[in-house]
């Protein structure tokens, strides 16, 4: 039968007076991949929690496979075949994978719940998704390539056939997204039809059958990938033309002098090796690297966060004693780290105090926080990163992920540092923010400040950096000059092959 | 590779944190044993005594597994064991022991279940509900008996709840092993128990899972309750009476056999028995350092320290 999976109709949604959904449709045909993407806050997230029952239409009608239904919980979804594979994820992290899998569902024996039922039902999922997971791992140990597939069987343990994906891969690894790619293949070959939401375009076109484009809490266009072109998404999600996005504008570094930050024979946890560099004032160094290469511990060692166990860091020429993270702000060092939701947010507190917390100190005047300042600092912040907020009072929480994310940038911004090093800084992040935060990386570089950007993605690396550093297994395998590489699958080539 | 360091180092802490209390609990046992093996610590009658002693503390601290496991705290379980020994001995003056079993047990029902409800319907922290909560049952208790004791006169009651024994082996003795063996079970291995342990792993992980989240935050504390009262009736048992003081302060002993159990005061994770070693453990200790001679203010120091050094080894990753 063709009737669809899922048709949303005319679907509005307001939070405390401010409306986020204006009327939107949505369809989703069986056993299709479908892609839905828009700019951050565009209402992505909030729609398909409206799918899932976490919040409730103001308005609007949703049928699924033809039947008109009213969707109450997420119980209430998943009684209808829906699993949301969540941005935020919903696992427990104290419980084991296959608890995690069976959670409210566990199969018992006697009245008692049978743990070792659930954990081989789990092998079996897993067998069917050819992968391999260990059902009794306990899931706060595993890495979030593997949380992400315990989300996906625990979806299929419930005989879902739609899966939602809110944007899956933005924790994920090059090698981690590439396996999830093929599940998802294999998934559809199964009947079951995937949402998906991401705002990385490679993948849309990759992995996609249609495209469905939100704009300001409105409907777009809905299109087959097939008939798009990267430019034409892109356009309907900005809503004007953007060109040279991702283009290399080629910068004068002097590289002589004193380098702004050397790093010699540095090895840290088993996971750095031996990494020697430098980077001079206004230049940016890219660091590629395939998973588990070291480039965040490389990152977490230099910031003080991991113990250095041989080699050192100079900062300006001089030895710098770093151990604690401390003692690498005061160097005028700051890292952005890569999990920013945990590491670098305070979820509860307003965008305001989330962005002037490291600074808190120079804002204090006899003792006291000066307020209105703070408020123009902060106000500054939202406009000058474009972040999508209803004041500088509002909890971050309220803000949507990839907002979340520039209100983190802004706050190790705000600390003025020489050094900058941002683990992956655009993750999760829409195209127009993407390119603005690559036009902040620039400036910033302009007015002489040394900026270490660690990306997955080689179009990022190549727009901003000036020098490559690739990492493999913790050494630096290579280093090339930006000019060196002319397209985006060299630099590919060179990570692999490292 | 990778993933095997990662299982190596996940069974170690584990091993670590649950076999803690063991280890700490076999070392101190030896410890005292032969320090003091003149002083009569491995008598039988002795060894009976600490049993006695800790039941209380150990039936509490099975229901204050649960409740920090689930990511709450119950400040209340000392005062509510107080007010129950209270009402129980008056009921029994009055109506006899079985509506006097029945009042006790409703006392705890009810302010286990306004904890529960102040907690999950008004979103307050529960230490705070519980910390005023607190002041009010032990205030009541006070009140209502005029700060005096009320004796229980009721053999039968008496026997069964805390003073006899059948045989050798003294009911209190059999009220904490039924307690625990019953605790153990839930958790382990019944979905109540799983979710109390998914509310306090991720409560927002767990909700969109489909665990009613405020359900098990009210569950926990009115169960905390209930099993607070009926310490406060063992207490009553054993003293043969009711008392406003009765559990003054226990609350802090009962927290601290839970962490010392192993239970993390994060929540998600928690062991029943581990929490009844834990007050196994600090019983053993009170009562080798009375054995030992020692001053009740040395006494307190060196329980101090003790529970904070087990506390910290406990909690280190
Ligand atoms: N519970 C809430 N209360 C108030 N406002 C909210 C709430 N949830 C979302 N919003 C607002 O609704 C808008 C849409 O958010 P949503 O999370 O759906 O965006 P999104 O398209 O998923 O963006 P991103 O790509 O950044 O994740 C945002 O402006 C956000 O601040
Ligand atoms: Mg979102």
């Amino acid at each position: 039968m063709s009737e669809l999976a899922v048709q949303m109709s005319g679907i509005s949604k307001s939070f405390s007076g401010t409306r986020v959904l204006h009327a939107v449709d949505f369809e989703l045909r069986p056993g299709e991949v479908h892609a839905l993407v828009g700019g951050n806050g565009a209402g992505k997230s909030t729609l398909m929690k409206i799918l899932q029952g976490v919040y409730t239409a103001d308005e609007g009608r949703i049928a699924v496979n033809g039947q008109p239904v009213e969707i109450r919980s997420p119980h209430d979804a998943g009684a209808l075949g829906i699993g949301m594979i969540f941005q935020e994820f919903s696992l427990i992290p104290t419980l084991t994978v296959a608890q995690n899998i069976f959670l409210t569902r566990e199969p018992r024996s006697g009245g008692l719940i049978d743990d070792r039922a659930s954990e081989q039902r789990t092998r079996e999922l897993f067998e069917e998704m050819d992968e391999r997971v260990d059902p009794r791992a306990m899931v706060g140990d595993l890495s979030t390539g593997y949380w992400q597939l315990t989300e996906i069987a625990k979806a299929l343990a419930q005989e879902a056939r739609i899966l939602i994906m809110d944007e899956p891969t933005s924790t994920l690894t090059a090698t981690e997204t590439q396996s999830l790619f093929a599940l998802m293949q294999k998934l559809k070959a199964r009947g079951i039809s995937i949402i998906y939401i991401s705002h990385r375009m490679e993948e849309i076109f990759q992995t996609t059958d249609r495209v469905t484009v939100l704009r300001d809490g409105r409907w777009i266009s809905t299109e087959p990938t097939s008939q798009l072109t990267m430019e034409r998404v892109i356009d309907d999600i900005v809503g004007k033309t953007m060109e040279g996005a991702f283009a290399w504008q080629e910068r004068q570094v002097e590289r002589t002098g004193t380098p702004l930050l050397e790093v010699r024979g540095l090895s840290a946890g088993g996971r750095v090796r031996d990494v020697s560099f430098s980077l001079y004032p206004g230049e940016i160094l890219g660091i590629a690297g395939l998973m588990g290469s070291g480039r965040t511990e490389l990152a977490r060692a230099i910031f003080g966060i991991d113990r250095i166990d041989a080699g050192e860091v100079l900062i300006r020429g001089e030895r710098a004693p770093i151990r604690v993270p401390d003692d690498a702000i005061a160097a005028g060092v700051a890292l952005i780290p890569e999990d920013r939701r945990s590491q670098g947010l305070v979820l509860d507190h307003t965008v305001k105090d989330n962005l002037l917390l490291p600074m808190l100190p120079r804002l204090q005047q006899f003792g006291l926080v000066d307020d209105a300042r703070g408020a123009r600092i902060a106000k500054g912040f939202v406009e000058s990163l474009q972040i999508k907020t209803r004041s500088v009072e509002t909890p971050v929480r309220l803000l949507s992920g990839g907002n979340q994310q520039k209100v983190v940038i802004g706050k190790w911004l705000a600390t003025e540092p020489d050094i900058l090093i941002m683990d992956e800084p655009t993750a999760g992040v829409d195209i127009g923010a993407k390119t603005e935060i690559l036009g902040v990386i620039r400036r910033l570089a302009d007015a002489g400040k040394g900026i270490i950007v660690i990306s997955s993605e080689p179009a990022e690396l190549l727009a901003v950096s000036d020098r490559i550093v690739i990492l493999h297994d913790g050494s630096v395998q290579r280093e090339l000059d930006r000019r060196e590489i002319v397209t985006e699958e060299e630099l590919h080539h060179a990570v692999q092959s490292a | 590779m990778q993933s095997r360091a990662l299982e190596r180092s996940r069974n170690l802490r584990i091993d670590w944190r649950q076999y803690l209390v063991y280890v700490g609990f076999i070392a101190l046992f030896l410890f005292f044993a032969i320090t003091l093996r003149d002083s009569g610590f491995t008598t039988t009658n002795n060894l009976l005594n600490i049993a006695r002693q800790t039941a209380i503390i150990a039936t509490m601290a099975v229901a204050m597994t649960f409740v920090i496991a689930a990511g709450q705290i119950d400040l209340s379980v000392g005062a509510i064991a107080g007010l129950a020994s209270v009402t129980t001995a008056l009921t029994i003056a009055r109506f006899g022991p079985v509506a006097g079993v029945a009042a006790g047990l409703l006392t705890g029902l009810l302010v286990g279940a306004v904890n529960g409800l102040l907690v999950t319907r008004l979103l307050m922290p529960s230490f705070l509900v519980t910390l005023g909560m607190m002041g009010v049952a032990r205030g009541s208790a006070m009140w209502i008996t005029d700060t005096a004791p009320v004796p229980i006169l009721n053999e039968r009651y008496n026997a069964i709840f805390g003073s006899g024994s059948i045989g050798p082996v003294p009911s209190l003795l059999i009220w904490i092993i039924v307690v625990t063996a019953i605790g153990a079970v839930v958790l382990r291995k019944t979905t109540y128990g799983r979710q109390v342990l998914a509310t306090g792993g991720n409560e927002r992980a767990a909700r969109f899972t489909g665990v009613d989240t405020r359900r098990i935050g009210f569950l926990v504390l009115t169960v905390s309750g209930v099993v607070a009262a009926l310490a406060g009736m063992l207490y009553a048992g054993r003293l043969q009476s009711g008392r406003f003081q009765w559990g003054e302060g226990d609350e802090l002993s009962v927290i601290a056999a839970v962490v010392l159990g192993g239970t993390s005061l994060f929540g998600g994770s928690g062991s029943v028995v581990g929490s009844v070693l834990g007050a196994l453990l600090i019983g053993v200790v009170n009562n080798g350092l009375i054995l030992m001679g020692l001053e009740s203010s040395q006494q307190i120091i060196i329980r101090g320290g003790i529970i904070i050094v087990a506390v910290a080894l406990a909690s280190r990753k």
